[in-house]
């Protein structure tokens, strides 16, 4: 079913049933059922509302009540039964609706409304950012330099960063959004991007590799092919480069906390070493401590509680966590600081492991984890998803072949510790609500 | 294939993986003589537990590692049966 709303009908009315008066000024908690309702919302509170909190599908419910209490909500937008019950305290629930009521909408003089995201990847309660539509929408160029408006498309769910990003660029771009659901098979989605006329296309990495592996993905023709949430190695990069020759491929380094960074477009990995010298633009990068630092306009004001910790350093720079390692005139992200195997006191980044395995042209994915080893403490093996070729029945003599390639080309590149003891071939890999392939140990 | 053949083609082909010297295989060559590093000798175990369905050092008390190959090859063919 394709519902969709166009945005002039909204401009002269509202979908949440005459109650947006009622916001003004208050602390509000965003959590539709679906995305759709969930952009109708945010574009009718921005401005309105002192502060919106928007609620990703799959937070967990017990650390609402926390939510409630540490944002000071006094409000919600809601249509999901099981959030109502989760809180207390909160007496304006408006039921969120696709259908437009034409009427004239009061709005006074314009608020400069907190946007309060949750970070993804933490252990226990997920922290809050605070953003607005000035660093949110910071990377965004005004204007649209296309000869047509563009139709833009996410992997991403655009209660998260990463789509909320493609959500901001379709509205301020004056283009149109084709919304994706995690559970719509690949063939699927993309048979509705191709019905579409989709021009733009963004999400991680792992999303891509997964669209590749469908037939579907021959069938669609994007202008614009973006990548970010998590490394883009030289794989992925040459892959999308056979498969949409005529698309302009971009990989954007962005977190929730650090916003929008930088975009890179030579179709290399990584990012030239000349973006840590100081830049004349707005965003500042450094490398300390191994790990990329850095100060933006477009970075989260702070975390949002009253015994939050500091989000950026004494010099306004926010540390990443993402690793860094400088090979000739470039920086190559090697992986995240607390994601490190330890080989009898070797120290590996899996991600830079997966980067090798993801060169052989027959490996579409990989994962990389640490298995529990007597001798060395941990030992490092890895699962591997191979791309999809026609009339394919891998006889297991030929997996075994692959596998040997793989690990040739690993112990050429790498130094020993690292090369994987072992390669399972996996059917699929599993990825996380955010599109990030699932890590845990083996 | 008897386990302790498995055995034998797994440390020759990791030894040739990782470019070492490979001592003769006697029951009594000492494994810190072996000519595989730790590291080795954890690809091994790796690669027979996926071989063998079976690793005997996951429940191993470290003073109970076996000493030469052929205390080696025992643990696997008790732990087999």
């Amino acid at each position: 079913m394709n519902a969709g709303v166009a945005l002039r009908d909204l401009a002269g009315g509202s979908c949440l049933g005459g109650g947006l008066a009622a916001l003004a000024g208050r602390s509000v908690l965003v959590a539709a059922h679906d995305q759709l309702r969930t952009a109708l919302a945010l574009i009718e509170l921005d401005g309105i509302a002192r502060r919106l909190v928007l609620c990703t599908p799959d937070f967990p419910l017990e650390y609402l009540p926390g939510v409630v209490a540490t944002a000071e909500i006094d409000a919600a937008i809601s249509d999901r039964p099981e959030v109502r019950n989760a809180i207390v305290g909160v007496d304006t629930w408006i039921e969120p609706s696709t259908s437009v009521v034409p009427g004239a909408v009061a709005r006074g003089p314009a608020r400069p409304t907190e946007w309060i995201l949750f970070t993804s990847g933490t252990m226990g309660a997920p922290k809050m950012v605070v953003h607005t539509l000035a660093t949110l929408a910071g990377a965004i160029r005004p204007g649209s330099e296309l000869a047509r408006p563009a139709v833009w498309c996410t992997f991403y769910d655009i209660r998260r960063f990463g789509g909320l990003q493609i959500f901001l660029r379709a509205l301020l771009g004056d283009g149109s959004l084709v919304l994706s659901t995690p559970d719509e098979p690949s063939d699927d989605f993309l048979a509705r991007v191709r019905s579409c006329g989709v021009t733009h296309i963004t999400g991680t990495p792992s999303h891509w590799r997964r669209a590749l592996l469908s037939p579907a993905a021959r069938e669609i023709a994007p202008a614009y092919a973006r990548l970010s949430g998590e490394i883009a190695d030289q794989g992925i990069l040459d892959s999308l480069r056979a498969a949409y020759p005529r698309a302009k491929i971009a990989h954007a380094f962005a977190s929730t906390e650090a916003g929008v960074a930088f975009e890179v477009d030579d179709g290399r990995a990584g990012f030239p070493a000349t973006l840590l010298a100081p830049q004349d633009g707005p965003v500042q990068l450094k490398m300390h401590d191994g790990s990329l630092r850095i100060r933006s306009p477009r970075a989260a004001l702070r975390y949002l509680g009253e015994h939050a910790e500091p989000l950026a350093d004494a010099d306004g720079f926010i540390d990443t966590g993402d690793m860094l390692e400088l090979r000739g005139d470039r920086y190559h992200f090697v992986g995240r600081r607390g994601g490190i195997i330890n080989v009898g006191g070797l120290k590996i980044h899996p991600e830079e492991v997966e980067a090798v395995i993801n060169r052989h042209p027959r490996v579409r994915f990989s994962l990389v984890k640490a298995r529990k080893n007597p001798l060395t403490g941990a030992i490092v093996v890895a699962d591997v998803v191979l791309t999809q070729e026609p009339g394919d029945a891998e006889s297991v003599a030929a997996k075994e072949a692959l596998k040997r390639e793989i690990l040739a080309a690993c112990r050429s590149t790498l130094p020993l510790h690292k090369v994987p003891a072992s390669i399972h071939i996996v059917p699929s890999l599993r990825l996380t609500a955010a599109g990030k392939v699932a890590r845990s140990d083996a | 294939m008897s386990i302790e053949s498995t055995i034998r083609n797994h440390l020759e082909e990791v030894a040739r993986e990782c470019n070492s010297d490979l001592a003769p295989l006697t029951d009594d060559l000492l494994l810190t003589k072996s000519g595989l590093d730790s590291l080795g000798w954890a690809i091994v175990v790796t690669r027979l537990e996926e071989a063998l369905g079976v690793d005997p050092f996951a429940e191993l008390e470290q003073s109970h590692f076996p000493t030469t190959l052929g205390d080696f090859v025992r643990i696997y063919e008790d732990a087999a049966t």
